[in-house]
């Protein structure tokens, strides 16, 4: 375990956790602690705002794990995000009860008002916040399970399996904007009161859960840590540089694409749910492919292949969307989006971190060779030319 | 998977009658061959002459229409995918040298080694003092123990072709398919690539496919000429080069 600990830890990693860490204890002290209108509180609403930031952060750090490290470039992957997000929405929607506007103590409005009979055999046990959290995990970890025992053992890769993720994403979003699917249709799930007996409104229920965001994000961080720099890590990108070289080295290549797809789902599972309660609404328009493809741009602009990169671009490039769409320029922010791909892809084809790292690590590079050379003298061993140069 | 089947033949690998056809275009025609454990065996031919793409059907990338396909006298390789072929004990060299370009060179070797390959298993990997031996060893064996941290991507052509050769050392198979290891090679790398490959025969069988004929007369073991996939004529260099049919196919009629 402690290897383990060691081998993820390095000095960005490290960094990024107290980063994460220390904003959102600031954030946090700063909204509860200062009064209301001074210049330094984080006002509740800008809080949430905050907390659907970190979300997004964990399911770029999902996408990143399985497109950075192993290739595979998943264009649905809102779509596990979202039934993430529904499987929270359900347990929400169970907690309120007889407060409803038709006072129904066991079925949600929707179903009221399209006359369900009783409720479904699938929204049983959702009342349970234990049996939630439960599903939250196991309904993507399952799809993508599925999805992908099919998808890579016969081995369809690249834009082929894009264009497949694209298609699941889009199904379940027809599929959810149906009525008799059970969802709430088009409304989807909304007007949430309590979790776990708290009131959702709150400000100290939001508080924590902007805390159990950022929480949620450094545990995040630290799996996807201990996979890539784990041997499987280092498989991981042999598979995405040399895929068939890994077959005849004797590597089952599906059995780690399958391992690290259904974390990644569970991961953008967790992070739905998390999403939910703070935004207060889930709808089918969660599953549309354009958030899917969103979620790759964050991706792309931070630097894949990076984790850290991942979260910083989800971060900034929500930031500039709610700063943009906010304002006049709100019409043209989906041409500012699609330039910024561009000019990402054309000028900073590694990202934000990774063309800070390109730049960065050469000079620590050396600094280790020359550890190393001196360390050679020491031990009276001159470092020989190589012959074969 | 009819593992345990009582040996049929002596030889390690057989390949018996064996046909691949791709949309009409005969690649392999009854073609038969075999090689004893321990040998070294050189196939030339000219391009289109089926020499990677019995390579291919030896390793399970393509299936064969019909024909015999046995390793170690026993195992039929036509029903097994390349995962389990190359855990049987079959290693493969790319025509075109196919490393793990933004890794080390000391972590593609690594990578090679025949240890634990399930997720669990490398996923809570720890490095033994055995492994890095083995690695070190071949390091030495390659000649690029001093830049085992550099990226295999910066090596040169002919480095990449030795740190695959590596590859396959680390995994430690019973037979080496080598497809043109000295393409792109300078001469004094092609002759220390020779003696590299002579070196691991002396564990090993080994099947070299190559243009280079300076190379193949280096080597001095029994060639395999073939043409149109099927074999046209075998045995050692002198003979090979001397027969007509070759010098035919070679120069053209």
């Amino acid at each position: 375990m402690q290897h383990i600990l060691t081998r993820s830890l390095d000095r960005a990693a490290t960094t990024f956790i107290l980063v994460v860490a220390g904003l959102g204890i600031l954030i946090s002290l700063s909204n509860i602690l200062l009064p209301a209108g001074s210049f330094f509180q984080v006002p509740t609403y800008l809080v949430a705002l905050f907390g659907k930031y970190v979300c997004y952060a964990i399911l770029a750090l999902s996408i990143d794990l399985i497109w950075g490290y192993c290739g595979i470039l998943s264009l649905g992957h809102g779509a596990f995000f979202a039934l993430g997000g529904y499987a929270m929405g359900m347990y929400l929607m169970r907690q309120i009860g007889s407060r409803g506007v038709y006072g129904n103590p066991i079925l949600p409005d929707f179903m009221v008002f399209l006359n369900y009979p009783k409720l479904p055999w699938y929204w049983h046990g959702f009342d349970m916040f234990w049996f939630a959290a439960l599903m939250v995990l196991l309904v993507p970890g399952l799809l993508a399970f599925c999805f992908g025992w099919l998808a890579f053992r016969s081995r369809v890769t690249g834009v082929y399996l894009s264009i497949i993720t694209q298609a699941m994403t889009y199904a379940l979003l027809l599929a959810f904007f149906r009525n008799d699917f059970g969802f709430g249709g088009n409304n989807g799930l909304t007007d949430f009161k309590d979790i776990l007996g708290f009131n959702v409104q709150a400000d100290g229920t939001r508080v924590a859960l902007f805390l159990l965001s950022c929480f949620s994000l450094i545990l995040a961080f630290l799996i996807c840590r201990a996979v890539v720099t784990s041997k499987l890590g280092k498989l991981l990108i042999a598979i995405r540089d040399a895929e068939s070289r890994t077959r005849f080295l004797g590597y089952r290549v599906e059995s780690y694409k399958l391992f690290v797809f259904t974390l990644s789902a569970c991961m953008a599972g967790v992070a739905g749910a998390l999403y939910v309660p703070q935004v207060g609404i889930i709808n089918p328009s969660e599953f549309a492919p354009g958030n899917s493809i969103e979620a790759v741009i964050w991706v792309a602009v931070g630097g894949r292949g990076t984790l850290t990169g991942a979260a910083l671009g989800a971060v900034v490039v929500n930031y500039a969307k709610t700063y943009f769409t906010s304002g006049p320029l709100a019409p043209y922010w989906l041409f500012m989006l699609g330039a910024l791909f561009i000019l990402v892809t054309l000028l900073l084809p590694k990202g934000i971190v990774g063309t800070f790292n390109a730049w960065w690590e050469p000079w620590k590079a050396q600094r280790i060779s020359d550890a190393d050379e001196s360390a050679a003298r020491e031990d009276g061993i001159e470092p020989k030319p190589n012959p074969a140069e | 998977m009819n593992v345990m089947d009582p040996r049929v033949t002596s030889a390690i690998l057989y390949l018996d009658g064996v046909h691949v056809s791709f949309d009409g275009f005969h690649a392999i025609n009854n073609l038969s061959l075999a090689l004893e454990p321990g040998e070294m065996r050189a196939i030339i031919g000219p391009n289109g002459a089926g020499k990677t793409t019995m390579m291919d059907i030896i390793t399970g990338k393509t299936k064969p229409d019909e024909g015999v396909v046995l390793f170690d006298g026993s195992t039929d390789l036509t029903r097994l995918d390349e995962t389990r072929i190359a855990e049987l004990g079959i290693g493969r060299k790319f025509q075109k040298p196919t490393v793990f370009e933004s890794q080390t060179i000391e972590d593609n070797l690594l990578l090679a080694l025949n240890v634990d390959h399930s997720v669990k298993g490398t996923l809570f990997w720890r490095g033994s003092k055995d492994e890095s031996e083995r690695i070190d060893r071949v390091l030495e064996t390659i000649r690029l123990k001093d830049v085992r941290r550099k990226m295999a991507g910066s090596l040169s052509h002919g480095q990449k072709q030795w740190l695959e050769i590596g590859m396959l050392l680390a995994q430690d198979p019973k037979l080496l398919l080598v497809d043109e290891p000295v393409a792109g090679m300078t001469d004094v790398e092609t002759h220390q690539t020779a003696e590299l490959l002579k070196e691991i025969n002396k564990e090993k069988t080994v099947m070299v496919v190559e243009h280079d004929m300076t190379f193949v007369r280096e080597l001095g073991v029994k060639v395999t000429c073939l043409h149109e996939g099927t074999v046209l004529a075998e045995g050692s260099i002198d003979d090979v080069s001397s027969n007509e049919r070759v010098i035919e196919v070679y120069l053209g009629r």
